[in-house]
């Protein structure tokens, strides 16, 4: 093994065996899914209500909850996971209290998410009386998605070379100028990424909503957001598990169309944070 | 008249001793060089003047920064660098264009008006000697001017929020010398409007444009006089022998 070429080679082979290893697999769910599930697709299952037990219609009330619970969990996270992440990359001093706030943020990513949702029956669900509906739901999802929000915009934050700080700050700004018009703007990027990684998992989810605000069968659309509502992840788990005889169809059908609607948020979200890129000027 | 008056200024950085027993004046309309070795507390010192060391938590000062007979730590922080305006020893434009590089510290400042905001930015432009090579260009990126260019720029950008003191922390380090001679051209003329007070690593840019000199050694203020008398009289013969050559 002294060639030092041949050592390179070797390692060459080993580094693209492991990224061919998880492009197979990811690989291979889009074509089954995309397989089995593209013949289901037709307007009246997107649009039309279940019917007949969940083994007809469409699934259009968990196409529009799921889109509800996102939103929600969107709107009541990523203020407050910015708000968060300026304040502990900006103003708070760097001892052990804040670290360790930190690592808590960090470990918090990993709590398992049906642990989340026990936490959201209890209390958005039942101490906070808003009952399984769509409000508990989308609180409980956005909790779950707080800390991948807080962690992204902080990196993102800090990512903004400290020249720039100290350039405005010797111009004269003060520290929330500096923040608003030189640091923020340059770190959209990254609270981006941070965004889009939170709304896949928040679309996708079974568990936080599976106390909190899943129908199992509800053929009608929530009159407000104090209404339980299906969702698309739980419609899934149900039509595959609980009812008996669904066509197979139906339920990659309904796969595809999750998967459909994730990707096309994040396609969302990339093109804003390509626009925000192209404008970015160093 | 006098611009700054240090009275017995001591900086720590931590337990580290930066700035020793300091007294002296700046007096306005005036270039002063400060000329020293790496580590002599030259930066510290000038970043005193606008408080900007004040960023560094380990920070801790002793004594007084008198700016016109009012102590610097009385002065409201924003006001304070709004006087006391800072070019730095790199090229280091905002990320935004020429013209929003020049506007921002006068939107900052409240300026609203789009009609004044870009008459300054045309007279600042003028008197850091770049309004001709980016008049045309004035939306692009402050990043694609040549360092020269960005240099001056910075220092447009300075002079727009209507400073009295200009810092500069060796502002040619990374210049070639026609870029460093333009530099130096603008200098000689803001000293008419401007307090200016030049750290430099460059004893013969010292020698150039400074109206007095002052030497830093380890944090001490070794010397300060008349630029001609440190260059051919110096009193102490250690500044004798840093402006030889001999050390530093």
């Amino acid at each position: 093994m002294k060639n030092p070429y041949r050592t390179q080679k070797i390692a060459f082979f080993f580094l693209f065996l492991a990224t061919l290893l998880i492009v197979i697999p990811v690989g291979l769910i889009v074509v089954v899914i995309i397989q089995k599930g593209f013949p289901a697709i037709n307007w009246q299952f997107l649009s039309d209500i279940p019917r007949q037990g969940m083994r007809a219609g469409g699934i259009f009330p968990a196409i529009i909850g799921t889109i509800y619970l996102v939103t929600g969990a969107i709107i009541f996270a990523l203020p407050i996971g910015l708000l968060a992440a300026i304040y502990l990359s900006e103003y708070s001093k760097d001892n052990l209290l804040t670290r360790l706030i930190k690592l808590a943020i960090v470990n918090l990513a990993g709590v398992p998410s049906v642990v989340y949702g026990l936490f959201g029956l209890a209390l958005f669900v039942v101490f906070f009386k808003f009952g399984a509906s769509i409000v508990s739901g989308s609180l409980t999802l956005g909790i779950m998605i707080l800390p991948v929000i807080i962690t992204t915009s902080r990196e993102a934050l800090e990512s903004v070379p400290y020249s720039f700080r100290e350039v405005s700050l010797s111009l004269g700004a003060s520290k929330w100028q500096t923040i608003r018009h030189i640091v923020l703007p340059n770190a959209i990027p990254g609270i981006l990424t941070g965004t889009i990684l939170g709304l896949g998992r928040a679309a996708g989810e079974t568990a936080p909503i599976l106390f909190t605000v899943a129908a199992f069968y509800l053929p009608q659309l929530p009159h407000s957001i104090f209404d339980q509502a299906m969702a698309l992840p739980y419609h899934l788990y149900v039509i595959s598990t609980q009812v008996p005889n669904v066509d197979e169809k139906i339920r990659y059908g309904t796969a595809f169309v999750l998967l459909a609607l994730v990707l096309f948020m994040n396609l969302v979200a990339i093109i804003i944070r390509y626009k925000f890129r192209k404008k970015k000027k160093w | 008249m006098v611009k700054f008056e240090i009275h017995d200024l001591n900086i720590w950085f931590g337990s580290a001793h930066a700035i020793k027993q300091v007294n002296m004046e700046v007096q306005s309309n005036e270039i002063l060089s400060v000329i020293g070795p790496s580590n002599s507390g030259k930066t510290t010192f000038l970043r005193a003047l606008n408080r900007l060391n004040e960023l560094n938590v380990n920070y801790k000062i002793t004594g007084a920064v008198e700016l016109e007979r009012e102590d610097v730590r009385g002065i409201e922080i924003e006001e304070l660098r709004r006087k006391v305006g800072m070019v730095f020893a790199l090229p280091l434009p905002l990320p935004l264009s020429i013209f929003d590089n020049v506007a921002y510290g006068i939107r900052i400042h409240g300026e609203k008006g789009k009609e004044k905001i870009e008459e300054k930015v045309e007279e600042t432009l003028k008197q850091a000697y770049l309004w001709e090579e980016v008049k045309d260009r004035l939306s692009e990126s402050a990043f694609k001017l040549s360092g020269g260019q960005q240099q001056r720029l910075c220092i447009a950008r300075t002079l727009a929020v209507g400073p009295e003191v200009i810092l500069f922390d060796e502002p040619c380090s990374g210049l070639d010398p026609i870029s460093t001679a333009k530099v130096e051209d603008a200098m000689v003329k803001l000293k008419e409007k401007f307090t200016i007070v030049l750290v430099t690593n460059n004893v013969k840019q010292a020698a150039r444009v400074g109206d007095k000199t002052a030497f830093f050694l380890s944090g001490e203020l070794v010397e300060l006089n008349k630029t001609d008398r440190i260059f051919t009289a110096p009193k102490d013969k250690r500044t004798d022998g840093y402006i030889r050559g001999k050390f530093g």
